[in-house]
């Protein structure tokens, strides 16, 4: 080991890798003029040719099926997978606040370099200019594709588009449909998919959820599926794979992420080669319903478009805080946000908002029932705007998130203040990809959250949507066709490489249905859950870390010689299922342990308690850290991870400390 | 709370079903539907018994993945998708009784799934705007007046669920088809193909074996989106004004 490793928090957990060079970004022109060369110089695929060449997506989310519905129009096959019955309800459907464009409607100075540095800044200093820069240049055609599909996006009087602020900016650049904003953009990409679909182009596989990823030569070549109905175990071989298939928040178990979100696909590319980027980097959402009871699947998440009208605030008194919050005097409310951040106040980013409402409940000030003896909950307080503009307003801008609210909690949110707490809800890690979104096996593509690439240590709001769009429809048909240019030889099914990946899931499968164990698959998630959330949650410390290693390595041990799995794998078996997914999410989730704890700063989402200013507030360190961890997947147990890291140079924007006081 | 479960358990499409009863003793009101039957399936797979199929995915009313008849009801006695239905809407020792979506184009795929890529293909019969990526003009060069935005954006909530045509006696998906054709419809985008749209979705919906329309009004009593009614008369005079012009 080097000596980098000896001075690691990790020392004992990882090896040290050749560092990573190039990312393939055209670094000798500026920053704003890369996209433009990449694209070019980019190789291009006689049309004619197209039609020969087979491409399958993994996930049908925006960035699955935007990059699905764009390869089809351009005439290549494409294969398109997903583990819900329809495409149309992938995840990105739940995002309710909107997405951002460098528009500049307002004309209040919004431009693609602000929307950069916002992005750039917001991120912490840990993401790629190169990439930041095209996610905001791509931004504005975004919207314009979006309602050309018919996205319905709020409106004016005048007929023309509304927009909103979101937290961590200072302009109104956020697009939205009500609360419903995923759902809109998802519908539109969706239908544009099943008009491939109807065209002959693209083939859907719903209800398939991929197990493998087969790689030759370090060449992806195609991948192992299961039919969830049938049990029966599918190749499909293809000249490029790209996998869209969100992110791996569910490693926490509570989370705002759909029940079936996981990191399978992505993970098992990382066992095939594959690099994991900055695993550690989670967001936690600010404003989500607090956890009610033991038996909770999932959190809920309350739009954070909610805090520009919503103030936030707990009682200054521990004793208020078991009061009826409408008893509570303004002169005994602390608007702590508004108080600590006054320029920014409710708007600061997420991970400074998620914080500070963990420091008020830990202090003793949080509201609502406790839990554990600890109250958990801030107030998200309606009074002051509904007094100012009007109930009726109100309703007409959040109406549904409120109704949501008032079904979960069975309270009014128009009367008493919401409770809201933060939960895990993205994350910024994900597969390593180049500027091309290829990953280090080639022909391995990672699209929208499954990649690392755009958002740095922490994600500014609306902005996830946005990265999933620009992969699909704007970044990802050039990049790809620059690969596909070149011709790559196929294999067939006998090929020693399909039969390996497929003897795996065979194997694994099997070995699920006939250990006999006592304990329910998700039994071990929520324990998996309760553990990364106490050591690898919000707040993180290397004694926390090194002892959630130990536990998870424990747990994982005993779940493969001690789960329970039921039905048979030849029919739709949802336990099954789970098992196979919670088994990869603890190699994540002990992967996600040792970057935070090699990480010894405190960036972002990431917050280290050993790295903070005398303030509190989190300290980077950029001398020690300011690259990208690309792990390697190096063996199953006893083989330890072999970190890459690139370098993270800033040149079109002065990396400083980040505050919004 | 006590609850007992009457549960459609059916091995896979081509077994026969038949009505199973469980008993839960921990309910709480707190817990939403499918939570219970989490609670349930714990229960199962604990005593060696294979856990009940239900679908889900989001929990929070948006996917439209959850579908389940509650007591004869589509999601259930509120209308709300059954992943936003809690169980503060039962009492103490009620019996509750659980069934797959019925509807012929909606098979029984196990206990109870069902198989809704019907509407899928309805969809892909014409249900999108022809707009190629990279090919859209500034988004602002074609104003919709509020009133019209605001209409399309209310029926462009259709989730898919299928519980207009789960609620529905003659099994029609007008409710859902009505939803598409006037979210479209109603934006100057959709313009262009907009009587070849209807013709082909309602050609497709009926190629599907969903039933015809008789009004009754089961689906947007029971649509936890409150699609209204009137989506109907739209989608019948788009389809009249096409016929006129004899596509
Ligand atoms: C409640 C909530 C609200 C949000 N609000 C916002 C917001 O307002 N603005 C914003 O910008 N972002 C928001 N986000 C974040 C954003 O929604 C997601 O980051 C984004 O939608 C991810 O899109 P995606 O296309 O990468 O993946 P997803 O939409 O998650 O799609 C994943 C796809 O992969 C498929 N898949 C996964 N694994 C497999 C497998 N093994 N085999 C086969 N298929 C597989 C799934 O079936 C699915 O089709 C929100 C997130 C949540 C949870
Ligand atoms: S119209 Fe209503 S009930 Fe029918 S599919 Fe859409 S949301 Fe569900
Ligand atoms: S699970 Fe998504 S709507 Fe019920």
């Amino acid at each position: 080991m080097t000596d980098t490793n000896v001075t690691s928090d990790a020392a004992g957990f990882f090896t040290l890798g050749e560092p990573i060079a190039d990312t393939k970004a055209p670094a000798d022109v500026p920053v704003p003029q890369r996209w433009e060369e990449r694209k070019a110089h980019a190789k291009l695929v006689n049309p004619a040719n197209r039609r020969k060449i087979k491409v399958i997506i993994v996930g049908t989310g925006l960035a699955g099926a935007a990059a699905g519905a764009t390869l089809g129009e351009a005439g290549y096959q494409v294969e398109s997978f997903c583990y819900q019955d329809s495409p149309r309800r992938a995840h990105s459907i739940a995002a309710q606040g909107g997405i951002n464009a460098a528009k500049n409607y307002r004309n209040d100075g919004d431009s693609t370099y602000r929307l950069f540095y916002d992005t750039v800044k917001g991120g912490d200093f840990r993401s790629r200019e190169s990439n930041s820069y095209r996610l905001a240049e791509v931004s504005a055609s975004i919207i314009d594709q979006c309602v050309a599909q018919g996205v319905p996006f709020a409106r004016e009087y005048g007929g023309l588009l509304d927009n909103r602020s979101f937290g961590g900016v200072q302009v109104s650049r956020t697009f939205y449909a009500r609360g419903q904003t995923g759902q809109q953009l998802l519908i539109g990409a969706y239908q544009a998919l099943e008009r491939q679909v109807a065209a002959g182009t693209v083939t859907t596989h719903t209800r398939h959820e991929m197990l493998e990823l087969i790689v030759v030569d370090n060449v992806a070549k195609g991948i192992i599926v299961r039919d969830m109905v049938t049990g029966e175990i599918e190749t499909h071989l293809g000249d490029a794979v790209v996998l869209a298939t969100g992110g791996y928040g569910n490693v926490y178990f509570l989370s705002t992420n759909a029940m079936g979100s996981n990191v399978t696909a992505a993970w098992r590319a990382h066992r095939k080669g594959a690099y994991m980027g900055n695993p550690c980097y989670t967001q936690i959402h600010p404003t989500c319903i607090p956890v009610s009871g033991e038996n909770q699947s999932k959190l809920t998440l309350m739009s954070e478009s909610l805090r520009n009208d919503g103030r936030i605030w707990v009682p200054k008194k521990k004793e208020d805080c078991a009061k009826d919050p409408r008893d509570i005097p303004e002169e005994d409310r602390d608007y702590y946000l508004e108080r600590i951040y006054p320029a920014f106040g409710n708007l600061v980013p997420r991970d400074i908002a998620s914080r500070q409402a963990k420091y008020m409940c830990d202090e003793g000030r949080g509201v609502g029932p406790e839990v554990d003896g600890v109250r958990r909950g801030v107030y998200l307080d309606f009074a002051d705007i509904i007094e100012r503009v009007g109930r009726d307003t109100v309703e007409a801008k959040y109406g549904n998130l409120f109704d949501m609210y008032a079904q979960i909690t069975a309270e009014n949110p128009y009367e008493v203040p919401m409770r809201v707490y933060p939960a895990v809800h993205y994350v910024m890690g994900g597969l390593w990809v180049d500027y091309d979104l290829e990953s280090n096996v080639k022909g391995l593509f990672v699209a929208g959250e499954a990649n690392f690439s755009d958002q740095g240590a922490n994600r500014l709001g609306a902005s996830a949507l946005m990265q999933g769009l620009a992969d699909g429809y704007f970044v990802l048909p050039y990049t790809i066709a620059n690969y596909l240019a070149d011709s790559h030889e196929r294999i067939d099914e006998s090929h020693p490489a399909v039969i390996e990946a497929k003897k795996d899931v065979e194997e694994r499968i099997n070995h699920f249905l006939t250990v006999n164990g006592t304990r329910s698959v998700d039994s071990y998630h929520k324990e998996l859950g309760h553990i990364m959330w106490e050591y690898c949650g919000m707040e993180r410390t290397k004694e926390g870390l090194t002892k959630a290693i130990g536990l998870i390595r424990e747990l994982k041990a005993d779940f493969w010689k001690n789960v329970k799995v039921l039905g048979s794998a030849e029919s739709l078996n949802q336990s099954l299922e789970r098992a196979g997914r919670v088994a990869d999410f603890f190699e994540l989730g002990e992967l996600m342990c040792i970057d935070a704890l090699n990480r010894r700063e405190s960036c972002g989402g990431h917050f280290r308690a050993e790295s903070a200013t005398p303030d509190g507030e989190a300290a980077r360190i950029d001398e020690e850290f300011a690259y990208v961890a690309a792990w390697e997947w190096a063996g199953e147990d006893g083989h330890m991870p072999v970190l890459h890291q690139e370098s993270l140079a800033y040149e079109a924007i002065e990396m400083k400390a980040r505050s919004y006081k | 709370m006590k609850i007992t479960l009457n549960i459609w358990r059916q091995a896979n499409a081509s077994s026969k079903g038949a009505m199973q009863k469980y008993d839960l003793d921990d309910v709480s009101e707190d817990m939403s539907f499918l939570e219970m039957l989490d609670l349930l399936n714990e229960n199962l797979n604990e005593k060696g018994e294979d856990p009940v199929a239900f679908d889900s995915d989001c929990r929070e009313g948006i996917c439209g993945t959850c579908s389940l008849m509650i007591n004869g009801e589509a999601h259930g006695p509120e209308v709300t998708t059954t992943c936003q239905l809690h169980m503060r809407s039962f009492k103490d020792g009620d019996t509750i009784t659980v069934e797959p979506w019925r509807a012929e184009p909606f098979p029984v795929l196990k206990d109870l799934i069902v198989d809704r890529s019907a509407f899928d293909r309805i969809i892909q019969s014409g249900g999108y705007i022809s707009v190629n990526t990279g090919s859209a003009p500034e988004a602002n060069n074609l104003p919709v007046e509020k009133a019209k935005a605001d209409r399309a954006f209310d029926v462009a909530t259709c989730i898919g669920c299928g519980a207009c045509v789960a609620a529905c006696p003659n099994g029609s998906a007008s409710l859902f088809l009505g939803a598409k054709i006037t979210h479209l419809g109603e934006l100057p985008q959709g313009q262009p193909e907009r009587e070849s749209r209807v013709v082909d979705m309602v050609a497709q919906h009926d190629h599907e074996g969903f039933g015809g329309c008789t009004n009754i009004g089961e689906c947007t009593a029971a649509c936890p989106k409150g699609i209204p009614l009137d989506v109907i008369s739209q989608l019948n005079k788009d389809l009249r004004t096409a016929m006129l012009h004899g596509r």
